[in-house]
């Protein structure tokens, strides 16, 4: 906008600019910041088209009837909380997040420590070999774990009929299919901590460490006394981040039970999936997803607090 | 004597430093024994897809002997795949989805985070923070609305849909990477540039993008791995094969109903694998530069 005015009139007026030189530096400084939105436009294009318009319509969405011709309020939320089937997507969604990112944050950090004590060279070989689960795809491995766990001819049963173990039914029995979903989510997960705690724990400073063996302690006060503080931070964020991507996973439990059996391993996302896509039922698949909404919020306000008050750290 | 007892407290320095020798010795070994314990449990679904692979049809269905063998190791599924116009439709659907998702993703997130990290604007600060924030939206939060918006702008069963979303997903985290590596360069730098009389985008163009390129990689690897394997979306939005990408392809297509080519599914799988397994092989280090100094920056 300023462009079409201002370049004009310094070429013309060349001794203009001289004479006001403080209209020229705001006149630059305008231009500046006009294109620096424009530079931002596209994203801000992408973000609104695509993401902040699509939440709200997803509120106004979920207030609407099956076939979309009425406003029913909030009537959508109170008949999914009123139903059996939703009640265990609550229950399984969390229990899925809290104890695979659990599971992930101990893993990761054994993992870290253990590729902490290599030298660099063979540490990058052991990183690689470790990294690659987190590398494919997510949809398609699954599907390797879902012909794992084939009950008749499958990969774990073999070696437990040689063990002389009984053959499990993996994904047919409920609380079972729900330890799978998880182990396949960890397995996918844990490689992700791992190298976030590993490239924490070479920020840590050896002086720290010689410092603490000289006033005496042992291997585990170091732990507690000087990598776990200086991590603290790395570890909330991670934990937070992955908490997040967990809890909203799809790919997993679509794969491997589509939320069987009776609706045992359903988390928010597929059962949205099935409720809004497959039945049809557009507004109360987006009802489902926005009880999501809570949960990430609480997560994303704890993210930003950590990442401002680092921030702050750094700069004091 | 006095030489003696000097001779024998060096001895006895010397054997001190060898056990700390040997602890720490021993202390390496556990860690290999421990990390190759780890390495044999969370490489198996790889190994027992490249060995389902390997069997025929034949050998699967006749489920006797060890499973995670191949007794006669055939390239057939391999051979069928890639002569099965199908398979070749998902991978050339997901190559162009991919090139063009990579491409849009980092020329806004490149374009945004030198604004966002060096001019700044009325509502920059604000700006950055809300891109941080969608990045912590995850699709499948938004998936129904966006049906209805990919059906008002008839985009249903197109897999163009996808090139419109994707950037949602990737732009953000990239354009965070982005400003981290941007705002580590020294301000001297565009200063002098700017007294020389550069505009902006020669700035950008000609200073930022080649020294901020390990974190421009990064971001691409990023772009590309949400690219090459989200699944919900075109899940959500793409019905028919001649549309479709990889991953649904692989999964809608080789399973027809309660009859499972698993020996295909397993060679799609490791064919579709393969891109991110090679890019990550020859870049991880930078990825996991970018990604770790994302983290730790904020």
């Amino acid at each position: 906008m300023a462009d079409g005015t201002s370049v004009p009139i310094g070429v013309i007026s060349p001794t203009g600019a001289v004479a006001r030189p403080r209209s020229s530096m705001k006149k630059l400084a305008q231009r500046k910041s006009t294109t620096a939105f424009l530079l931002c436009l596209p994203l801000i294009v992408l973000v609104a088209g695509f993401v902040v318009y699509p939440a709200f319509y997803a509120i106004y969405l979920s207030m609407l009837n099956k076939k979309m011709t009425a406003f029913v309020g909030l009537g959508n939320f109170a008949f999914l909380l009123k139903r059996h089937t939703f009640q265990l997507v609550i229950f399984q969604s969390c229990l899925f997040a809290i104890t695979a990112v659990v599971f992930k944050a101990l893993l990761g950090f054994i993992l870290a420590h253990l590729m902490h004590n290599l030298a660099g060279k063979n540490q990058r070989i052991w990183r690689g070999l470790l990294l690659v689960p987190w590398v494919i795809p997510l949809a398609l491995s699954t599907l390797t774990w879902w012909w794992m766990f084939d009950p008749s001819y499958s990969a774990f049963n073999w070696i437990l009929n040689r063990l002389g173990f009984a053959s499990v039914p993996w994904l047919g029995v409920g609380w079972i299919a729900r330890f799978c979903t998880i182990t396949v989510n960890i397995w996918f997960g844990t490689p992700f901590f791992m190298i976030m705690y590993l490239a924490a724990l070479k920020s840590v400073p050896e002086q720290l460490y010689e410092a603490a063996a000289i006033d005496g302690a042992g291997t585990v006060q170091k732990l507690f006394f000087v990598t776990l503080p200086m991590m603290r931070n790395i570890i909330a964020i991670t934990v937070l981040f992955s908490l997040i991507v967990t809890f909203a996973d799809f790919d997993i439990v679509r794969i491997l039970t589509s939320g069987g059996p009776q609706d045992m391993t359903h988390v928010f996302a597929t059962y949205a999936f099935q409720v809004g896509i497959q039945s049809g039922d557009i507004p109360l698949g987006a009802a489902d997803s926005l009880f999501m909404f809570p949960i990430l919020a609480f997560a994303a306000f704890f993210v930003l607090r950590g990442v401002t008050r680092r921030t702050k750290e750094i700069a004091a | 004597m006095s030489a003696t007892t000097l001779g024998s407290a060096q001895d006895r320095h010397i054997a001190r430093r060898h056990s700390l020798h040997r602890q720490r010795q021993w202390a390496l070994w556990g860690s290999y024994i421990a990390l190759g314990v780890f390495v044999v449990i969370f490489l198996a679904p790889p190994f027992y897809t490249v060995m389902t692979s390997l069997k025929s049809s034949a050998e699967i269905s006749s489920e006797s002997g060890n499973p995670w063998y191949a007794h006669h190791p055939t390239l057939e599924n391999f051979w069928y795949l890639i002569t099965y116009p199908n398979f070749q439709t998902y991978y050339l659907n997901s190559v162009i989805v991919t090139v063009l998702t990579v491409a849009i993703s980092m020329t806004i997130s490149v374009l945004a985070a030198f604004s966002l990290a060096r001019m700044g604007f009325w509502g920059s600060q604000t700006l950055s923070t809300s891109v941080f924030l969608t990045y912590l939206i995850p699709p499948s939060l938004l998936f129904l609305p966006l049906f209805q918006i990919v059906g008002w702008i008839s985009l249903i069963n197109s897999y163009w849909c996808l090139v419109l979303l994707y950037p949602t997903l990737a732009v953000p985290f990239c354009t965070w990477i982005m400003i981290g590596y941007f705002s580590s360069i020294p301000k001297e730098l565009d200063e002098a540039a700017l007294i020389d009389g550069a505009g902006y985008l020669q700035i950008l163009w000609r200073i930022f993008i080649p020294v901020a390129m390990p974190g421009i990689i990064a971001a691409t690897i990023f772009a590309f791995t949400v690219a090459w394997g989200a699944f919900l979306y075109p899940l959500a939005y793409l019905y028919t094969s001649n549309q479709m990408v990889l991953t649904v392809g692989i999964v809608s297509d080789l399973i027809r109903g309660d009859v499972f080519q698993w020996g295909k599914i397993m060679a799609a799988n490791l064919l579709a694998s393969l891109p991110p397994i090679i890019i990550y092989a020859c870049l991880m280090d930078y990825y996991v530069a970018g990604l770790t100094a994302g983290a730790t920056k904020g």
